[in-house]
């Protein structure tokens, strides 16, 4: 197995709209380890999950993955005309796996040919964690995943980070709401 | 690379967005005859031009959906997260694109040659050289269509920064159906294969700027 840090944060900086959101950032995720930020709206909590999956430059410092990040944020992704298992079925193919073990994981499997824009927040917030769960990806970004999701979304959630962990994965996940990950760091932004 | 590009082809057929060029472009042909007359030589003598000049107007009309729609949705953001490149992106879009544009135009080019009564040899440098400028338009579509994604009246904006571009093509594509003369094939070649090979990394370019 891959022994080095799925992620690792090295004195990053962040810089948005000219304004510093944080500086001297350092972080390391191991195999199995997980870390949640917290803050209030606006702090900087999804600009750190966007520089951790490479969509944004630090302003200062290094950024290190290794063995690939699967990011669930807001934006769906998934093309709204298109069955959600046709949907997932893409991802699955651009990630060169196979998209029922993460939607059986979070229970979206009954929903495979409803249409993606007939389909809830919720479940539609579940569909983009079947994604992550069905990735080979060591690191997983998630940003508010348990937004919209009802009392089952959150125990499916937090049984398959539990796996994720299991398995050597790591988690970054940022929430402004109780998140069930045993014995992960919180990383408080202000 | 294949998937983006299956892809970017069944989008463009989903709810026929690829015929609204095509319908636009035969649209033209029929009306330029209404508005000259049903003069045949003079329409053979123009109509080449006129024809070039819809399959650019007809090249603007997807600029909406091809960038801005997967920059909206995080399709963009999934795609880099997985380490492939803006370019790669950009260019199985651009062969997607072009697969949806090019070969069906060039089909409607037939019909529509027939309107302006354009004789055969002149139909087969059309056909040639909309096989050759092609490329080059939807390549100029779709840079044009990640210069403006995100931004308010991105139409507008997105037509007057294509039309000036799409100016050598014009010119050399109108150019070669009135001359015997290779040379205007040649150029057109080189403009269309320029901007391919520049769109890939002006639209890549764009796309990450876009995210800053």
């Amino acid at each position: 197995m891959n022994e080095a840090p799925p992620l690792k944060l090295e004195a990053v900086a962040c810089i948005r709209g000219g304004r510093l959101l944080f500086e001297g950032l350092d972080l390391v995720l191991g195999p199995g380890d997980a870390a949640i930020v917290t803050g209030a709206n606006g702090v900087g909590k999804s600009s750190l999950i966007r520089l951790a999956a490479g969509l944004l430059r630090p302003a200062a410092g290094k950024v290190e993955r290794n063995g690939g990040a699967g990011l669930a944020d807001e934006a769906a992704a998934l093309d709204p005309r298109q069955t959600l298992g046709r949907a997932l079925a893409f991802w699955a193919r651009i990630d060169g796996t196979d998209a029922a073990p993460g939607m059986a994981a979070m229970g979206v499997t009954h929903l495979a040919q409803v249409p993606v824009h007939m389909l809830s927040t919720g479940q539609r917030k579940r569909a983009t964690l079947a994604r992550v769960a069905a990735s080979r990806a060591r690191l997983w970004l998630l940003d508010e995943p348990s937004n919209g999701l009802d009392a089952d979304g959150e125990e499916r959630l937090a049984a398959a980070m539990a796996a994720h962990r299991a398995q050597g994965g790591a988690i970054l996940a940022a929430s402004h709401m109780a998140l069930d990950l045993d014995g992960a760091a919180t990383l408080g932004l202000a | 690379m294949i998937a983006l590009a299956s892809r970017e082809l069944r989008l463009a057929m989903a709810g026929g967005n690829a015929l609204l060029p095509l319908i636009f472009f035969l649209l033209v042909a029929t009306l330029f005859p209404f508005a000259v007359g049903p003069d045949g030589p003079l329409l053979a003598r123009v109509g080449g031009g006129a024809l070039w000049m819809a399959a650019m107007l007809a090249a603007l009309l997807p600029v909406d959906r091809l960038i801005e729609p997967d920059r909206a949705s995080g399709v963009l953001d999934q795609l880099s997260t997985r380490g492939i490149g803006e370019e790669t992106v950009v260019a199985a879009k651009l062969v997607g694109h072009w697969l949806s544009f090019g070969p069906p135009l060039m089909l409607a080019a037939v019909p529509a040659a027939a309107l302006m009564r354009l004789p055969a040899e002149l139909l087969l440098r059309l056909e040639l050289g909309l096989l050759v400028g092609t490329p080059g338009l939807a390549a100029l579509t779709l840079m044009v269509a990640a210069l403006t994604a995100g931004l308010r009246s991105a139409g507008a904006l997105a037509g007057l920064l294509l039309l000036p571009l799409a100016v050598p093509i014009l010119i050399f594509g109108a150019g070669m159906i009135g001359s015997e003369n290779p040379s205007a094939l040649k150029l057109l070649a080189a403009v269309s294969l320029l901007l391919v090979a520049v769109t890939p990394f002006a639209a890549g370019a764009a796309i990450r700027a876009a995210r800053d």
